[in-house]
């Protein structure tokens, strides 16, 4: 059901074509569907045969296989000095990768979920972002923290944060989050090839889902430019911004605004940090209506960010409030009914998108 | 090697003629001389399932002379920098290591560049030990383009890869970890080096240390962990800090040294064996009882917890640059005079190397936007009224 769906929507993205795409066009000829999982797998399987000094390290990514099976395969074929199962202590091995990094070697440490990065958050931070603006230069990163961010499905509160606002307000890291195969692949391709830190947050729901890639995606010099957002649906009368699990949601949005004559533009973030914010303000300047859809908690948002960022750059193209969508401002509930509650659904976004186009029922006047 | 044949049958009658010769020729005999000379530490090692290197250490009159003019110049380097601090030309923190140079001066002398050192926020002598020059920390210490992290670092952060020191860490315990993995990657690359990773009493308590640790010791990583034993975190003295102040033994199953780190051929004897049993066996622990004579910073007077006889005593007792002075005297490898010379040449370079750091600019406004990337993307970065200023990150 999920595979015909994303069919579908690359269907409409293929209808909107852009000059990018229609080169992806004819350059493939029988499109090949994968999962975001084989994406990510075959991703670091080409980095890690490209370049000696990439090695993985995490909880159960030798031996297990992956915890979401993402490393699969990958200890048989590079060995336990490239493949490293480490014990369950984030801040030890965290920061022994970071140390690695300042060596010269190409970490990519997994957190078996970002929820357990706060462990090891101050290497993130003060031992990875900072330390070449410290240094004035000497000691750049290159480092990769990956791993599944935000909701899962029944996980419970401790399990399911979303960290993309918290990193990417650092400077010194980037923060990327991809969300179909092709992102998988040529995000995480450009994240290991980068000198610097770099947080990459995959969503586990994501793992099993198909998307159709192009033999050019499928190569292994493929690379998405860090820092450019994608454009997944041309739209003329609202910007809706989304990332990771968000952008089906709001690509789904967009076709049940259509049947109402509402033509929304789709914009993929790509990159939290740096935030393609010319992407996006261009878009607000043609539609005059944003919509920010995430799944983290609203409070300091990434959505707030990039409300501030139209509001700064584009006041005077705005022809309503810029809306928010997010997480409610609540620790996950596990009963299935308040998680629904908890996270965003598509009729949130179509909702405040009519709202933007001031075509909702009117709000009752309060007291 | 006539004169040195002279000196070491050590008669009056060569003492009287030394003066009356040119003091610059009899200078380079001895400071080249590398006849191997055997002296015992001040106390043997204690040693935790390990054993214990002999403390017979071998040097030179070389080697000894070196180790007083290095500890004379990082000595009279941090004095200069507390006066610099009560200046006010040196802002925020200054962690002072007077009193700990043995540890920078005996590690240098069992280890070769090829081997990492990295440390926490007491890092001046350390990073001049890797080669870093007087320049380099009083510029840096004073926010200057000319110091070593062109000034966006200061105190804490002295850097210098080409010597392999990899910092100068503000957050406690950080840096072991870190330490661990350089030893990693030394490991990876099949370097045949070693990481010597420094931290102090304070942070021996870290649970991040233990988590390294147990992963070093799992893959055999070449990383020797050298707990600074000052005796004071800070305020708190160790028996307030830890349950077992036994550093060298909180490894458990990873072997340890106790060493005296006030005695530079201690120190030197120690590094060695750990360097020959990390590269073979995986993790070691050195502990190294030392003395910070500052507080623990330059905001702390460091007498509210401890008493001034204590460290008068310690000043008299066990000072590293006193003790190699009356080895060198008691060997007859130069005169007083010739050693208060050192002291006077390297007071002078240290002032020297001050007033350059003065003339040294502040960093350019536009370097408040640099290596925040190593490839910026062309990214944007904005200061504090974005509108009134911003940058594009090469």
């Amino acid at each position: 059901m999920l595979a015909t769906a994303s069919q579908r929507i690359l269907g409409q993205s293929f209808q909107n074509i852009r000059p990018a795409v229609s080169v992806l066009r004819s350059y493939s000829s029988a499109a090949k569907q994968i999962t975001v999982r084989d994406a990510l797998n075959s991703a670091l399987d080409e980095e890690m045969s490209a370049d000696p000094k990439v090695f993985l390290m995490g909880e159960e990514v030798g031996e297990y296989q992956g915890a979401y099976k993402i490393t699969k395969g990958l200890l048989e074929k590079y060995g336990p000095e490239r493949v490293l199962d480490t014990p369950i202590t984030e801040a030890g091995f965290t920061g022994i990768g970071v140390g690695a990094a300042y060596y010269g070697l190409k970490p990519v440490v997994e957190f078996m979920t970002f929820n357990f990065s706060m462990q090891a958050i101050d290497h993130i931070i003060n031992s990875a972002a900072k330390s070449n603006y410290m240094s004035a230069g000497q000691i750049s990163v290159p480092i990769v923290f990956r791993g599944p961010n935000g909701a899962a499905a029944g996980v419970g509160a401790q399990h399911s944060q979303c960290y993309a606002s918290w990193y990417a307000s650092c400077p010194g890291l980037k923060v990327l989050s991809p969300y179909n195969s092709e992102d998988a692949r040529g995000l995480l391709k450009a994240a290991i090839r980068d000198p610097d830190p770099v947080v990459f947050l995959e969503n586990e729901l994501l793992y099993g889902e198909s998307f159709s890639v192009s033999d050019e995606v499928l190569d292994s010099s493929f690379c998405l430019p860090i820092g450019k957002a994608k454009i997944e649906r041309e739209g003329k009368d609202v910007t809706i911004t989304a990332f990771s699990k968000m952008v089906g949601y709001a690509l789904k949005a967009a076709e049940m605004l259509e049947k109402d004559g509402i033509y929304a533009e789709v914009i993929n973030l790509r990159s939290i940090r740096p935030l393609d914010r010319s992407t996006i303000n261009a878009s607000v300047r043609k539609t005059n209506r944003l919509i920010t859809v995430e799944e983290g908690f609203p409070q300091h948002g990434v959505g707030a960010e990039i409300c501030a960022s139209v509001v700064e750059e584009s006041f005077a193209y705005l022809d309503a409030p810029v809306e928010r969508i997010a997480g409610a401002d609540v620790p996950m509930p596990y009963a299935a009914n308040l998680e629904r509650l908890a996270v965003p659904q598509i009729e949130d976004i179509v909702r405040a998108a009519k709202r933007a186009c001031y075509r909702s029922v009117p709000l009752a006047a309060t007291a | 090697m006539a004169l040195s044949y002279l000196r070491s049958s050590s008669s009056r009658s060569a003492n009287l003629l030394r003066p009356l010769s040119s003091a610059a020729s009899l200078r380079r005999p001895i400071s080249t001389d590398t006849t191997p000379i055997t002296i015992e530490t001040s106390v043997p090692f204690t040693s935790h399932q390990c054993e214990a290197p002999s403390r017979s250490v071998e040097t030179n009159p070389s080697e000894l002379l070196t180790f007083f003019r290095d500890m004379a110049l990082m000595r009279r380097m941090e004095i200069a920098a507390d006066s610099l601090y009560k200046a006010k030309l040196i802002r925020g923190f200054c962690h002072l290591y007077d009193g700990q140079e043995a540890v920078a001066v005996g590690m240098e002398a069992a280890i070769t560049k090829k081997d990492c050192i990295i440390t926490a926020y007491r890092d001046h002598c350390t990073f001049v030990g890797r080669g870093g020059t007087l320049l380099e920390v009083f510029a840096e210490l004073m926010g200057r383009q000319a110091g070593c992290s062109k000034g966006k670092g200061g105190s804490m952060h002295f850097y210098k890869k080409d010597s392999n020191f990899y910092g100068g860490h503000g957050i406690v315990g950080a840096q072991v970890p870190l330490g661990c993995g350089l030893a990693f990657a030394q490991k990876y690359s099949k370097d045949e080096s070693v990481t010597f990773a420094l931290y102090g009493d304070g942070a021996a308590n870290q649970g991040q240390l233990f988590e390294a640790l147990n992963i070093s010791a799992l893959w055999d990583l070449p990383a020797i962990l050298v707990c600074e034993n000052n005796h004071y975190g800070m305020g708190t003295a160790e028996w307030r800090a830890a349950k077992s102040p036994a550093y060298y033994k909180r490894g458990d199953y990873v072997p340890g040294l106790k060493v005296d780190g006030m005695d530079a051929l201690a120190v030197k004897q120690a590094c060695k064996f750990a360097k020959e049993h990390a590269l073979k066996n995986g993790p070691i622990i050195l502990e190294m009882d030392t003395y910070r004579y500052h507080g623990h910073s330059m905001s702390d007077p460091g007498s509210t917890y401890r008493t001034r006889d204590e460290i008068s005593g310690v000043r008299q007792e066990r000072d590293p640059i006193e003790r190699v002075r009356k080895l060198i005297l008691s060997h007859d490898l130069a005169t007083e005079k010739e050693l208060k010379d050192i002291e006077k040449e390297v007071r002078k370079e240290v002032d020297d190397a001050i007033a350059q750091a003065k003339e040294s600019p502040m960093p350019e406004p536009s370097e408040l936007f640099s290596n925040v990337y190593a490839k910026g993307l062309g990214a944007e970065s904005f200061g504090a009224d974005r509108k009134e200023l911003r940058a594009t990150l090469a």
